[in-house]
C-alpha cells in the first residue's frame, strides 16, 4: 500500500515521474528494453522496431487528435512525407542519417503545416474528410512524381550508419529506434506541461472559449499539425532505414486508419495510451499469425482464413473499446493502480 | 465536339449511381450526425444478397432485388441498434473510428463467407445499346442509371408525403422538437439506418451488374466523400447535384488531364481535389447547412 503524497519543493511538484514507485519501476521498464534485444528472436526485434517506429507516429496523431481534438485520415500521407524526404535527402544528397531523418521531420512538418491551414474554417467531420481528401492526393503524388519518388518501384536506402557503425541489422536499428522513439514520448509528455500543450487541450475542449480566454486559435491549431507531423515524419524516416525501401503503398489510407485505431484503443489524450495501444494493435495480429499457424497443422487450408479474421479482429477491436472502454487501455490500467494503490484494504 | 458528349454522357450516368449511394449516406448523416464510413461494405453485402439470390436460388432480378433490400435492411437496423445507439452523443472522432471499425468486419466477414472471389452477375438487361443521338450508351449502363434515378425518385417522394418520411425530416430538423410532438426518435434512427443499407444495397447491385461483384467493392465508399462534401453533408438536393458534377469531373478528367500527366489515376483524385477546393471556399460544402456555434 502507497500512502501519503509529500512535496518538499516546486521541482518534486513538477516532476514527470512523481514518486519513488514511479521512478522505479521506469527504471525496471528502461532495464528490460535495453536487455530485450539480447533476449529476444530475430522476429520479436522485428516487431520491437515496428512498434518503436509507429509508437513516434501514434504519438504524434494523439498530439493532433487526442490532444488538439483535430481529426486527421491523413496521418500515414505524413508519415510518407517524411519518408520519401529521408530517403531522397539519404540518396540525392549523400546525407548522413542523423540529418535525413530530422530532414523528413521537416519536410512533414511543412506539409502538415499546409493541411493544417484550412482547418482553422474547416471543423469536425468536415476536416476528417479534408484530411482524408490530403491522404489520396499524397498517395497519388508518391506513386505519380516519379522523377522524385521513383514511382511505383519506390527509392533503396542503404542502412543508418554513425562513425562507422552500421545499422543494419533488426538488433542495431533497435538501438537507433529505442532512443528515438524514448525521446519523442518524453518531450510528447511534457509538451502538455507548457503554455503552448495547455492550449491544444483548451482548443480540443471548447475551440471558442479557449479564443476568448487569449489563445490564438489559427496558430494553436497549426501548431498541433506541425508538431504532430513531425513526429509522423521522424516516424517515416525510421520506416525508411528499418525497410531499407520506401514504395507508395507503405503509406496507404488503411494505416492512416490503423494510426487512429491504436490511439483509440490505448486512449485517446494520453501518452501511455499510445504506447499501450501501440503495442496492442501491432501484436494483435501477429497473435492471431501465431494461432493460425497452429491450427494449419490440425486443417491445411487455415491460412485461407487469416486475412478476413485479421479484418474481423481489427474491426471488432475499434468497435468493442467504443463501445464498452471509450477510455481505452489507459483507463484499464489505472483502474488497476487504483485498486491497487489501497490494497488490502477497500475503497 | 462527339468525344466531349460522350464523356459527359457517361459521367452523368456514373454521377446517378454516385448519387443513390451518397443519398443513403446523407439520410443517416441528416437523422443521426454520423459519417458513415461502412456505406462501400453495406453496398458490397447488398450486392451480395442480390447475386447470392440470383446465383444459389435461381431468383429472378426483381426478387433478388427484394431479398437484399430485406437484408440490408437488418443489418442497417441491427448496426445502429447493437453498435451506434450506446454511441450517441459521443465525440466525432468515436462515431467516425466505429463505422471505419464496422467496415473492416463486414469486409472480413464477406471473405469468408463469398471468398475473396471476383463473381459476375448473371445478364440481366437487354444487350442492345441506347443511342441518344451522336451518344451511344452501353445497355449495362443505362439501365443501372435508370435504376439509381428511379431509386432517388421513390425516396425523394417517401420524403414529400409519406408520414414516415415527415417524421424523419422533422426529427433531421430538431430533434428535440421533434421528440416533443411524439416523434419515435429511436424509431426514426433505426428507419435512417435501414434506408440507408437499402440505398446503399441497390447502389452496390447496380455497380455490380457493371463490373461485377468482390468484397473489395467497399472502396467504391470512398468516392462519396467528395460527393458529399460537394453537396453538403446534410443535402438531399445537394447529394444529387454533387453526384452528377464528380461523375462528369471523373470523366472529364479522365479524358483530357490524363494524356497531359504522368501517370495514371488522375481520374481517381480529381474529385479530392475539387473536394479540398471547395471546402476552402465554403467549409461546409456547397449546399450544407452552416453551423451556428454559441457558447
Amino acid at each position: 500500500m502507497r500512502i501519503g503524497d509529500f512535496k518538499e519543493s516546486y521541482a518534486a511538484d513538477e516532476a514527470l515521474f512523481r514518486t519513488p514507485t514511479a521512478r522505479a519501476w521506469l527504471a525496471v521498464l528502461a532495464a528490460a528494453l535495453v536487455a530485450f534485444p539480447f533476449v529476444a528472436g530475430d522476429y520479436l526485434l522485428y516487431l520491437a522496431n515496428l512498434v518503436g517506429v509507429f509508437l513516434i507516429a501514434a504519438l504524434g496523431l494523439n498530439i493532433l487528435t487526442g490532444y488538439t481534438g483535430q481529426i486527421s485520415l491523413g496521418h500515414a500521407a505524413f508519415m510518407g512525407v517524411g519518408a520519401y524526404a529521408t530517403a531522397v535527402a539519404a540518396t540525392r544528397l549523400d546525407a548522413p542519417f542523423w540529418l535525413a531523418v530530422p530532414a523528413g521531420g521537416a519536410a512533414a512538418c511543412l506539409a502538415g503545416a499546409v493541411v493544417g491551414v484550412p482547418s482553422l474554417r474547416i471543423k469536425g467531420l468536415y476536416l476528417a474528410i479534408a484530411t482524408l481528401a490530403a491522404q489520396v492526393i499524397f498517395e497519388w503524388v508518391f506513386t505519380n512524381w516519379e522523377s522524385v519518388t521513383g514511382g511505383i518501384r519506390g527509392i533503396n536506402v542503404p542502412p543508418a550508419s554513425l562513425a562507422g557503425f552500421r545499422f543494419d541489422t533488426d538488433l542495431r536499428s533497435y538501438f537507433l529506434v529505442l532512443p528515438l522513439a524514448a525521446l519523442h514520448a518524453y518531450a510528447a509528455a511534457n509538451l502538455f506541461r507548457t503554455r503552448v500543450g495547455r492550449a491544444f487541450i483548451a482548443v480540443r475542449d471548447r475551440d471558442l472559449s479557449a479564443e476568448l480566454m487569449g489563445v490564438n486559435l489559427f496558430r494553436t491549431k497549426i501548431l498541433a499539425f506541425m508538431t504532430s507531423s513531425w513526429f509522423a515524419g521522424i516516424a517515416g524516416g525510421l520506416f525508411v532505414y528499418f525497410a531499407k525501401v520506401v514504395t507508395p503503398e507503405s503509406f496507404p489510407l488503411s494505416l492512416s486508419i490503423q494510426l487512429l485505431a491504436m490511439i483509440i484503443v490505448g486512449g485517446l489524450g494520453t501518452i501511455q495510451g499510445a504506447l499501450y495501444g501501440t503495442v496492442f494493435v501491432t501484436l494483435v495480429p501477429e497473435a492471431l499469425r501465431s494461432l493460425t499457424q497452429l491450427a494449419q497443422r490440425l486443417s491445411p487450408d487455415a491460412m485461407t482464413w487469416f486475412y478476413p479474421m485479421r479484418d474481423i479482429v481489427f474491426g471488432a477491436m475499434i468497435v468493442g473499446f467504443l463501445v464498452f472502454e471509450p477510455r481505452g487501455l489507459a483507463e484499464i490500467v489505472s483502474r488497476a493502480r487504483r485498486f491497487f494503490a489501497l490494497w488490502p484494504f477497500p475503497k | 465536339m462527339d468525344h466531349l458528349l460522350q464523356l459527359l454522357v457517361s459521367g452523368v450516368v456514373t454521377g446517378g449511381i454516385y448519387a443513390l449511394i451518397a443519398i443513403g449516406f446523407v439520410v443517416v448523416y441528416k437523422a443521426t450526425g454520423v459519417i458513415n464510413f461502412a456505406t462501400g461494405e453495406l453496398m458490397m453485402i447488398g450486392a451480395f444478397f442480390a447475386w447470392t439470390a440470383m446465383t444459389a436460388a435461381r431468383a429472378p432480378f426483381a426478387v433478388a432485388v427484394l431479398v437484399a433490400a430485406l437484408g440490408a435492411a437488418l443489418v442497417g437496423a441491427a448496426v445502429e441498434r447493437v453498435v451506434l445507439r450506446p454511441l450517441m452523443g459521443q465525440r466525432a472522432i468515436s462515431v467516425i473510428m466505429v463505422t471505419i471499425g464496422l467496415s473492416s468486419i463486414f469486409k472480413g466477414l464477406a471473405q469468408i463467407v463469398w471468398t475473396g472471389e471476383y463473381r459476375s452477375f448473371p445478364a440481366i438487361f437487354p444487350r442492345k445499346p441506347l443511342v441518344l443521338g451522336p451518344v451511344l450508351l452501353p445497355s449495362r449502363q443505362a439501365y443501372p442509371f435508370l435504376i439509381a434515378l428511379a431509386a432517388i425518385l421513390l425516396l425523394a417522394l417517401l420524403f414529400r408525403f409519406t408520414r414516415t418520411g415527415t417524421a424523419m425530416r422533422a426529427t433531421a430538423g430538431d430533434q428535440a422538437t421533434a421528440f416533443g410532438m411524439g416523434i419515435d426518435i429511436r424509431r426514426m434512427f433505426s428507419l435512417s439506418w435501414m434506408l440507408a443499407a437499402i440505398t446503399a444495397a441497390l447502389a452496390g447491385i447496380v455497380i455490380g451488374t457493371i463490373g461485377g461483384i468482390s468484397p473489395q467493392l467497399g472502396a467504391v465508399g470512398l468516392r462519396i466523400f467528395p460527393v458529399v462534401i460537394l453537396g453538403g453533408l446534410d443535402s438531399v438536393g445537394g447529394a444529387l447535384l454533387g453526384g452528377i458534377v464528380v461523375g462528369v469531373l471523373e470523366n472529364l478528367a479522365g479524358g483530357y488531364l490524363d494524356p497531359l500527366l504522368p501517370g495514371a489515376g488522375v481520374k481517381d483524385v480529381a474529385p479530392f481535389v475539387a473536394l479540398v477546393l471547395i471546402l476552402m471556399v465554403r467549409p461546409y460544402g456547397l449546399f450544407g447547412t452552416r453551423e451556428i456555434e454559441r457558447l
